[in-house]
């Protein structure tokens, strides 16, 4: 589609979100892969944007993985999200910060739900009432943690360390995103820009001095699926899919992928360290592979974080190669330190590209 | 390689843009009778090999026009040539010259350049 299309299919698909006063609900899976994602997140709105977010230490799971792999009944998992609002209502917020793509589409299934059928409503709250004495209200607002950073993405960009231009050859940095398919493709109207076009990753790169490049395969699943990976035999599934989104992309060169979602930055990060091993491809220049980013990253990044502080040393593919094009100094020898300087260990599997 | 306990699955995806015609073309200029084809599978129904084992002419016909030849090369091994499936034929097709001409090209393409 050509971009005038684009930008019409964006203004046709805009969300309200909430300015200030959020209640964050982290990702289960995020913490262990990437946990200086979300701590990235909360310190830029904290101390860059100077806006409320509150996170309560009782949240749990949303059971999406569960409700997603058929063995969390619906009645239970509306039953656990009527929980995690209570928390929000009795802490005083009405906005919530979501920062996985599972749960986010969970919140929106669910409200869906009891706006279409108001008598799931009565019943959750009368399960909840008796199996924890606690009363919710429904959020006005839901926003996924990266329609935060895209309603502040010029805010951001005003106060830019670095810009995404390749310090080598002065060009801007050729980008690829990848959106969560439970961001949009379930419920279009949630998602900035819609399910086809998402805008919100777009946005950012955009913003930020980067280029976004198109590819065939840019809509299709990193291939996480929830089923196709728990079982270890079904990996194959996950990894062919990735597969072909690497080979799809390939031909464009890109410097880096962007994710918005807790399991395909992993995904895409770990295959390409996978893909390496079983047939000693990667699909990188010289013989790296393509760093893979969050967008708590990128825009860590962008404002001259530390990448080490921020985790990135926890990718199986180095992202050295974009530090390097970003002209973003680091020590190698700091890589694996902790802040008091005591070393974390080193990865016994060498990643991706060494 | 390291063992994982997976594999990657192959993709049967079939790209037209590496779709290589020489073997269909050859084919077609060599047995003109083979254009008229219209896969009503009759010669399936009627096949010697097919009762016996998993063999299909119908489906040598799709593996041909898609240029899937490894594996149209590995099932056409299957062809008695019994010549039973041009009997049934509709259009009078010369289906054993068309499976001889296959075996045949497929075997010299290998060694020739195109």
């Amino acid at each position: 589609m050509k971009k005038e299309g684009k930008i019409q299919v964006w203004q046709d698909y805009q969300k309200e979100i909430a300015s200030d006063h959020y209640f964050y609900v982290r990702s289960c899976i995020r913490q262990n892969f990437f946990p200086g994602s979300e701590q990235t997140f909360l310190k830029i709105l904290r101390e860059e944007l100077n806006r409320d977010i509150y996170e309560n230490p009782h949240h749990t799971t949303c059971s999406g993985i569960g409700y997603h792999s058929d063995v969390v009944p619906f009645d239970t998992i509306q039953t656990i999200v009527a929980r995690q609002f209570a928390l929000m209502t009795e802490a005083g917020y009405k906005n919530l910060a979501v920062s996985c793509i599972t749960s986010f589409g969970i919140y929106n299934e669910i409200i869906e739900t009891w706006k279409e059928f108001p008598a799931e409503l009565e019943k959750v709250r009368s399960l909840l009432k008796k199996a924890t004495g606690r009363e919710f209200e429904v959020p006005e607002n839901v926003a996924h943690a990266s329609d935060i950073i895209y309603k502040f993405k010029e805010d951001i960009a005003g106060k830019k360390k670095f810009s995404l231009i390749n310090q080598l050859t002065g060009k801007p940095l050729k980008i690829v995103e990848h959106i969560g398919c439970h961001y949009s493709k379930m419920f279009p109207c949630k998602g900035v820009g819609g399910a086809e076009f998402p805008h919100v990753l777009v946005g950012m790169i955009e913003s930020w001095g980067g280029e976004v490049i198109d590819y065939p395969e840019r809509r299709h699943c990193c291939g996480f699926g929830f089923r196709q990976y728990l079982v270890m035999s079904n990996r194959g599934y996950s990894l062919s899919n990735s597969r072909k989104k690497f080979e799809s992309m390939e031909p464009y060169k890109p410097d880096a992928i962007l994710c918005n979602c807790p399991g395909c930055p992993m995904f895409l990060d770990r295959w390409q360290y996978v893909i390496e091993e079983m047939e000693g491809k990667t699909y990188g220049e010289n013989g790296h592979g393509i760093p893979v980013v969050t967008y708590e990253e990128l825009a860590g990044l962008v404002l001259g974080y530390n990448p080490w502080d921020m985790g990135m040393q926890m990718h199986q593919t180095n992202v050295e190669p974009l530090l390097d094009k970003l002209g973003i100094t680091y020590d190698p020898k700091l890589k694996y330190a902790r802040k008091d300087g005591k070393m974390i260990g080193s990865p016994m599997m060498v990643g991706c590209g060494c | 390689m390291k063992e994982f306990g997976y594999t990657i699955i192959k993709q049967r995806t079939i790209d037209y843009d590496q779709f290589n015609g020489r073997l269909l073309n050859e084919i077609l200029l060599m047995e003109p009778s083979f254009k008229v084809c219209l896969s009503c599978g009759g010669c399936t129904a009627t096949c010697s090999a097919g009762d016996l084992v998993n063999f299909n002419i119908r489906r040598m016909n799709l593996l041909l026009r898609r240029g899937e030849t490894a594996e149209l090369e590995s099932e056409i091994q299957k062809c008695m040539l019994c010549g039973k499936c041009m009997l049934v034929c509709p259009r009078g097709i010369n289906l054993r010259n068309v499976i001889m001409l296959i075996k045949k090209n497929i075997s010299r393409n290998k060694t020739t350049k195109y």
